[in-house]
């Protein structure tokens, strides 16, 4: 049985770590709150866009655009978003995952736009080409940002560079679950079944200017759009996942507690026990 | 009511919150084809923003007016949506930055130089304008 001192310094410990989980979950709680309400401030401009850009979409599908087709190149752009800081459980790890065992992103063939180190860090190790890397925007990402984004990536596919863009975040669905999410941006895909849908149900709409040039300045604010809402909403799912981490810690931290509580007041008792016995032996020796 | 018939609902959304929510009898906007009115009962149309003074007119009451910079409009028979990347009413403009900006502008399309994004710089200039226009 480890001696009482042992047993002390090692609740100690604990003891001090399960002050800053409980510490660093109070501030994730904060902070979870308020990238919640920019989430939800954020989600009305995403659907609109998403739903204008779908009919827009479902009325050109013969339309010769390049953002419609794939472009020359067999490389592919993955914007990956990730956090700058750890102790968040399996929010990175599940990102790196995502992008790794997908079929379509080999290292060979895929350039990375990372954003948030961590996620950088572990794409590098596993042999991923980072082309470029923001850490800072995810601290307080802005829509400027995802704008400036937008541009490289958008520059890199016009120029034939890339073929295709994927983005890579985690969705925010409420406060305990989180979903990682790989997404195909460009060229534009969508769902067919939907699109007919949405058909029958929409008037005829006119374009000012043409259609081709709407579409020219549509779709990058359309990906801005997806890229500011996937950056917010991670930094929501970070704060969560930190949260529900550091939650979980504690209160592993609090059971470990208790059970070294148990452990030392039983070596003490069983050390009483020992120094009675020893005292009653050599009393007994004597008389 | 005889007046439902011109009235119509009018939504602003940017990237950051729902800017403006209600019911307008005519709004007046800046497309990148020039300023257009639109009442009710318009063709369904869809347009690119380009920086100007949205000036939404209700009936009985005061207009309501706000710069609105970029993004595109939908607009349909009893509904009118201004998707803008930025928008803001007057007395959230710091009128010194903006007269600043124009500044900027100004200077850098005097004095053009090789690597000077011309486009971008009358972009800027033409937002300071509409900032320090609806400042006033």
């Amino acid at each position: 049985m480890a001696s009482m001192r042992d047993i002390k310094r090692r609740k100690g410990s604990i003891q001090s770590t399960q002050q800053i989980t409980k510490a660093m979950k109070l501030v994730s709680t904060v902070k979870l709150q308020k990238a919640k309400t920019r989430a939800e401030q954020t989600n009305p401009y995403f659907n609109y866009m998403y739903q204008t850009v779908t009919s827009m979409l479902a009325k050109s599908g013969t339309m010769n655009h390049p953002y419609l087709k794939s472009g020359g190149s067999e490389k592919k752009a993955v914007v990956v978003i990730t956090s700058n800081r750890g102790l968040a459980g399996g929010y990175n790890s599940n990102i790196v995952k995502l992008v790794t065992a997908s079929e379509d992103l080999t290292p060979d063939h895929t350039e990375v736009y990372a954003i948030g180190s961590k996620g950088q860090e572990a794409l590098e190790r596993r042999g991923y080409e980072i082309k470029e890397s923001s850490t800072e925007i995810i601290e307080s990402p802005s829509y400027a940002d995802a704008a400036e984004l937008c541009k490289h990536v958008l520059a890199a596919y016009a120029a034939g560079e890339v073929g295709e863009i994927w983005l890579a975040y985690t969705h925010f669905k409420n406060t305990v679950s989180h979903e990682p999410k790989l997404l195909k941006l460009l060229p534009v895909e969508f769902d067919k079944e939907e699109i007919r849908e949405e058909k029958s149900s929409d008037l005829l709409m006119n374009y000012e200017p043409g259609e081709e040039e709407a579409l020219d300045l549509i779709i990058p604010k359309y990906v801005t759009s997806l890229f500011y809402g996937a950056l917010i909403e991670a930094v929501a799912s970070e704060n969560g996942a930190r949260m529900q981490a550091m939650d979980s810690a504690t209160s592993n931290a609090e059971e470990m507690i208790s059970d070294l509580t148990l452990k030392y007041n039983r070596a003490r008792q069983g050390s009483i026990t020992q120094e009675l016995t020893e005292i009653i032996a050599g009393a007994s020796a004597i008389s | 009511m005889a007046d439902d018939s011109r009235i119509f609902q009018v939504e602003i959304i940017t990237p950051d919150r729902v800017f403006h929510v209600g019911e307008a009898t005519m709004i007046e906007f800046n497309t990148a084809a020039g300023e257009i009115g639109v009442y009710k009962r318009h063709i369904p149309l869809t347009t690119v923003l380009a920086p100007g003074i949205v000036k939404i007119h209700k009936d009985g009451e005061e207009d309501v007016i706000a710069a609105v910079h970029a993004g595109f409009a939908e607009i349909l028979p009893d509904k009118v949506t201004l998707l803008a990347e930025i928008a803001e009413w007057p007395d959230e403009i710091d009128k010194n930055r903006a007269e600043a900006a124009r500044a900027r502008a100004q200077e850098r399309l005097a004095h053009k130089t090789e690597t000077l994004d011309v486009k971008r710089a009358e972009y800027a200039l033409r937002k300071a304008l509409v900032r320090i226009d609806i400042a006033k």
